[in-house]
C-alpha cells in the first residue's frame, strides 16, 4: 500500500490525493454497476423460479450474459424526445435520478476502515442525498407532457414524502441507541452487549431491540424505492409505466440503473443499521466484508420475494399505511426506546 | 487564489444566477427548479464555512421535502403569466419598500464590522463535531426556546388540519326515495374539455 502511495506521489505530485480519491470512487462504482446488472438477472431468475418458470436462459450459460445483452441493446436504441416536451428538463431528469443513487455511496462503510468518506454526520448525509432522488421522478413526469407520466410523478411525489417521515423516525431510534450519526460507529456499537459477550452477537444487533423499527424501515424502504407492492408510480395496469413512459434507450436505462442502485443502497443501509454490517453473527468467526455482502443479498432477496408475492397496494391504502400506521408506531417506539435507555434495564451503555 | 476562494466564488455565482432566475423565469416550474438550485448551492457554501449540519439540514428539509411539495403544487397550477403581471405597477410601491428594508437589514448584518457591532466570531476547534455541539446546546442552554419553537410548529400543524378537516364521513347509507326519482340528466354530465392548450 505504501509503495502504491509513493508511486502515485511520484507521478502525480500534488494532485495525487484527488487522483487517489477518483480511483476509490471507480472502485466503488464499477462493482456497483456490475451488481446492478446482475441484480436484474437475479430478479428475473428468482421471480421465474417462484412462478415455476425458468427465466432468461438463452444468452450465455444459464442466461448469464443476458444483462450485458440488455445493456448493449439499450445503449444502441434511439432516445426519442416527445415533440411538445420540455427538452432540457426531459434530459436532465434521468441524470437527477441516478446522481443521488451513486452519490450516497460516498459514506457507506464496507468495513470499519474501508469507507470513502468517514464523516461524522454520515447518516444525515445519506438521508439528505436520498431525499433528492424524487426529483428525477417528478421532473420526468412533468417534462414528458404526458398525462400518464404526470399521474405517475404526482403519485410518486406524495408517496415518497410520506414514507420519508416513517423512515426518518426509525433512523432516529437507531441513532438514539448508538449515540452517533456515524455509520461506522453505528455498526461498532452493535458489537457490544450481553449476547455479544456470550458469542451470539447476532442477538445484540439492532434488529432485535428495535424490531418494530426494523420492519418499518424495511417496508418504507421498499416504498421509497417504488418497488412492488408500492409501485403505484409505475402501475403498468393503470398508468402504463408511469413517469418513464416517454423514455427510451439510454435515458430509460438511467432510471432503471437508478432504481436498482437504490435497491442495493437500501439493502446496504438496512444491513448496516439493523443487521450489524460487517460483523459476524457468531463469536468464533472473523468479521469481514463477506458478512455485509451476505446480509445485503438477503435483503435484496426479500425485495425480489415481495415483488413476486404481494399484489399492488391501492393508493389510499398506501397513504393510510404510511401516515396512520407507521407514524404512530414510530412515535410510540421512540418514547419506549427513550424510557428504556433511561431506565435501569437499559442494554445500551 | 486558493481552491477554497475559487469554490466560494463559483458557488456564489451560481447562487446569484439561480436567485435571479427565480424571479425572472416565465415558467413557474422553472422558477421553482432554480429555487431548488439556489438552496442546494447555499448548502454548498455553508459546508464551505464548516457548518456541515446546517448544510445537510437545508438539503434534507428544503430541497428534500419542502420544495418537493412546492413543485407538486406548482406543477398542477394553471398559471397564466400575463394575468399575474397585470397588477405589477400597483404592487410595486409595497414591494419596493419591503425590498429596501431587506437590503438594509442584510447590510446591517453583513457590515456589522464597520458599524462596530461585536460580530460573533466562529471559532471551530479541531476535532469538535458541529452536529454534536448544536445538539448539546439545543438541549441544554437553549432548551426552552427550542421547546417553544416546537410548540409553535405543533400549533401550525393542528391549525392546518383544522382548516382542511371536513368532519367524519357518515355511513354510506343511500336513500331509496331519492334513487327512484333520479333522472338521467342527474347521473351523467358530459363535459367539453379542450385536450391541448396553446
Amino acid at each position: 500500500m505504501d509503495a502504491l502511495m509513493n508511486f502515485g506521489q511520484g507521478i502525480f505530485g500534488g494532485v495525487w490525493p484527488a487522483v487517489w480519491t477518483l480511483i476509490k470512487i471507480v472502485l466503488i462504482v464499477a462493482p456497483l454497476m456490475l451488481g446492478v446488472a446482475y441484480l436484474t438477472l437475479a430478479e428475473r431468475k428468482v421471480i421465474g423460479f417462484m412462478q415455476v418458470r425458468i427465466g432468461p436462459n438463452r444468452v450465455g450459460p444459464w442466461g448469464l450474459i443476458q444483462p450485458i445483452a440488455d445493456g448493449l441493446k439499450l445503449l444502441f436504441k434511439e432516445i426519442i424526445i416527445p415533440g411538445r416536451s420540455s427538452k432540457g428538463i426531459f434530459l436532465i431528469a434521468p441524470m437527477l435520478s441516478i446522481a443521488p443513487a451513486l452519490a450516497a455511496w460516498a459514506v457507506v462503510p464496507f468495513t470499519d476502515t474501508l469507507v470513502l468518506a468517514n464523516i461524522d454526520a454520515s447518516l444525515l448525509y445519506i438521508m439528505a442525498i436520498t431525499s433528492i432522488g424524487v426529483y428525477g421522478v417528478i421532473l420526468s413526469g412533468w417534462a414528458s407532457n404526458s398525462k400518464y407520466a404526470f399521474l405517475g410523478a404526482m403519485r410518486s411525489a406524495a408517496q415518497m414524502v410520506s414514507y420519508e417521515i416513517a423512515m426518518g423516525f426509525s433512523l432516529i431510534c437507531v441513532l438514539m441507541v448508538s449515540n452517533s450519526l456515524n455509520l461506522v460507529e453505528i455498526v461498532n456499537i452493535q458489537d457490544k452487549g450481553r449476547f455479544a459477550d456470550w458469542g451470539l452477537s447476532f442477538l445484540s444487533w439492532n434488529w432485535l431491540p428495535l424490531f418494530p423499527m426494523f420492519i418499518v424501515y424495511l417496508i418504507s424502504g421498499t416504498a421509497e424505492l417504488n418497488r412492488a407492492p408500492f409501485d403505484v408510480a409505475e402501475g403498468e395496469s393503470e398508468i402504463v409505466a408511469g413517469f418513464h413512459i416517454e423514455y427510451s434507450g439510454m435515458a430509460f436505462a438511467l432510471f432503471f440503473l437508478a432504481e436498482y442502485a437504490n435497491m442495493i443502497l437500501v439493502a446496504a443501509l438496512t444491513s448496516i443499521m439493523f443487521l450489524g454490517g460487517w460483523l459476524s453473527p457468531v463469536g468464533f468467526l472473523p468479521d469481514g466484508i463477506v458478512w455485509l455482502l451476505a446480509k445485503m443479498s438477503f435483503v435484496l432477496f426479500l425485495f425480489l420475494w415481495f415483488r413476486a408475492t404481494f399484489p399492488r397496494y391501492r393508493y389510499d391504502q398506501l397513504m393510510r399505511l404510511g401516515w396512520k400506521v407507521f407514524v404512530p408506531i414510530c412515535l410510540v417506539w421512540l418514547v419506549v426506546v427513550g424510557v428504556w435507555m433511561m431506565s435501569p434495564f437499559t442494554i445500551w451503555n | 487564489m486558493d481552491i477554497q476562494t475559487f469554490v466560494f466564488f463559483f458557488l456564489s455565482a451560481i447562487l446569484v444566477f439561480a436567485s435571479l432566475r427565480v424571479i425572472t423565469a416565465r415558467n413557474p416550474v422553472h422558477a421553482a427548479l432554480h429555487l431548488i438550485l439556489a438552496f442546494f448551492t447555499c448548502g454548498g457554501i455553508w459546508a464551505l464555512l464548516q457548518a456541515e449540519f446546517l448544510a445537510i439540514a437545508i438539503i434534507l428539509v428544503y430541497v428534500g421535502a419542502v420544495m418537493v411539495l412546492f413543485l407538486f403544487v406548482v406543477m398542477m397550477l394553471d398559471i397564466n403569466i400575463d394575468r399575474i403581471r397585470e397588477g405589477f405597477w400597483s404592487y410595486l410601491p409595497l414591494g419596493a419598500v419591503l425590498g429596501l428594508l431587506m437590503v438594509m437589514e442584510m447590510g446591517l448584518v453583513l457590515g456589522s464590522k464597520y458599524f462596530q457591532v461585536p460580530a460573533a466570531q466562529a471559532m471551530v476547534p479541531a476535532g469538535v463535531s458541529n452536529t454534536k455541539s448544536i445538539g448539546a446546546l439545543m438541549f441544554t442552554d437553549f432548551v426552552y426556546p427550542f421547546e417553544l419553537a416546537s410548540l409553535v410548529l405543533l400549533v401550525g400543524m393542528i391549525a392546518a388540519i383544522v382548516l382542511t378537516y371536513r368532519g367524519p364521513k357518515k355511513s354510506k347509507y343511500t336513500n331509496p326515495n331519492q334513487q327512484v326519482f333520479v333522472n338521467a340528466k342527474d347521473r351523467v354530465r358530459v363535459l367539453q374539455m379542450p385536450v391541448e392548450k396553446d
